[in-house]
């Protein structure tokens, strides 16, 4: 699904990635690992498609409507609700049944409480939970998730866990992270970045 | 059609958290009634009207970089703009509905500042108000452009009216224009051409300007 050969990446004069080359099939789950400042963060970027590399090809097999994405930042807007926000994105990506759909990831991230209040009053793991059901919203194919138990308490991450082991083999999953050990179990490949 | 639900889903949205968090609006009401005080105080009596037209201007423009300046900014928080980008909807309907929704913020000054404006200075007739509302497309269209791409950067507040104010000097020549001269039509076709092209211009260009 993914596959990419030499990728490069530059800002102005600083080279972030450097020959960078990835192959990810499909239902396959690459781990990303690296320091701070190795370039995880950038090599999801482009995978998304939100950056375009200098240099190198990149071929991903998924139209951006089935690619789910979860960044550093929650990608919601503070002066809506988590309904009004899963709405919006909703709408955007023509999500069948989607008044169903938001109930149930809102349920299942429990955030269903709190559904109706502004994101500004949210925690920080309470954010990062509606950014996930955000990425999850559509059902997508490919999910690029960003260290996505960042912020997250134990009981997030075990959410996540469970819900990472459903998606499993159904979904393709590249995901970078400090903590290699807690996905370890389920990635097919990994990518350590220098 | 689902290009415009896109549009009017953006555009509602960006209408909504402007209700709530009202950072905006307030912002330039305050500003253009206060230029309008300023000015009606500045000016020496027996001061024709056409120079209080192109103050008019003046504060319009300013009132617009001002809505323009805050425009991006819920979608610079939390990073909104890249979940936008990869929605799949067309990457100009963002520009659109933000055009839309910038447009209406400076239509509703424009309602409490305009009636201020005959009020202390002088009447505006038909094709004075043709141009304003024709000025308006063509400055929100340009300047939600502008906006996304000072957004983007890091100086911010001196990039917009740097990138703005050179491009909205025909829109100023064409509202006083239709304002002050007897062949006012002529200005009002000038704002019209400037408002196709620009806004062709942007609509096409929105989606290098949002990626990197």
């Amino acid at each position: 699904m993914i596959r990419a050969r030499g990728i490069e990446k530059r800002y102005g004069r600083k080279r972030v990635l450097n020959g960078i080359d990835l192959d990810v099939a499909s239902g396959g789950f690459m781990l990303v690992t690296g320091s701070n400042g190795s370039g995880k963060t950038t090599l999801l970027r482009v995978v998304a498609g939100l950056a375009a590399p200098t240099r190198g090809t990149l071929e991903v097999d998924v139209d951006r409507a089935r690619l789910g994405f979860l960044s550093h930042e929650p990608l919601v807007y503070r002066e809506l609700s988590a309904l009004e926000n899963l709405e919006l994105f909703g709408r955007l990506y023509r999500v069948h049944e989607r008044r169903e759909r938001i109930g149930m990831l809102l349920g299942r991230f429990g955030l269903w409480e709190a559904r109706g209040e502004r994101v500004s009053t949210y925690s920080r793991g309470m954010v990062q939970r509606l950014a996930l059901c955000r990425a999850l919203l559509h059902d997508p194919d490919l999910l690029v998730l960003d260290e996505p138990y960042s912020a997250l308490d134990e009981q997030g991450a075990e959410l996540l866990d469970r819900e990472l082991d459903e998606l499993v083999g159904r979904h393709t999953l590249v995901v970078s992270t400090h903590d290699p050990r807690r996905l370890a179990r389920l990635a097919t490949g990994r990518l350590a970045l220098a | 059609m689902t290009y415009f639900a896109d549009v009017a889903t953006l555009t509602r949205k960006d209408l909504k958290v402007e209700l709530r968090a009202r950072d905006t609006l307030p912002a330039m009401l305050l500003f253009v009634l206060s230029t309008l005080v300023v000015f009606r105080f500045a000016l020496p009596e027996g001061t024709s009207d056409d120079a209080a037209y192109g103050l008019l201007w003046v504060a319009i423009v300013f009132t617009a970089l001002l809505g323009l300046a805050r425009a991006w900014v819920p979608e610079q928080e939390h990073g909104v703009l890249d979940g936008l980008v990869l929605a799949p909807c067309d990457r100009s309907a963002i520009w659109l509905g933000k055009t839309l929704a910038t447009l209406a913020f400076l239509v509703a000054a424009q309602v409490v500042a305009l009636p201020a404006f005959v009020l202390f200075f002088a009447p505006l007739d038909l094709t004075a108000l043709a141009g304003i509302a024709l000025a308006d497309v063509g400055i929100c269209a340009v300047g939600s452009l502008m906006a996304a791409m000072a957004a983007a950067g890091r100086a911010r507040e001196l990039l917009l009216p740097l990138l703005v104010l050179p491009l909205a000097v025909p829109l100023v020549v064409g509202g006083v224009g239709a304002a002050i001269s007897p062949d006012g039509e002529r200005y009002l076709l000038l704002l019209a051409l400037y408002d196709g092209v620009f806004a062709v211009l942007s609509w096409a260009s929105f989606e290098y300007v949002v990626t990197e």
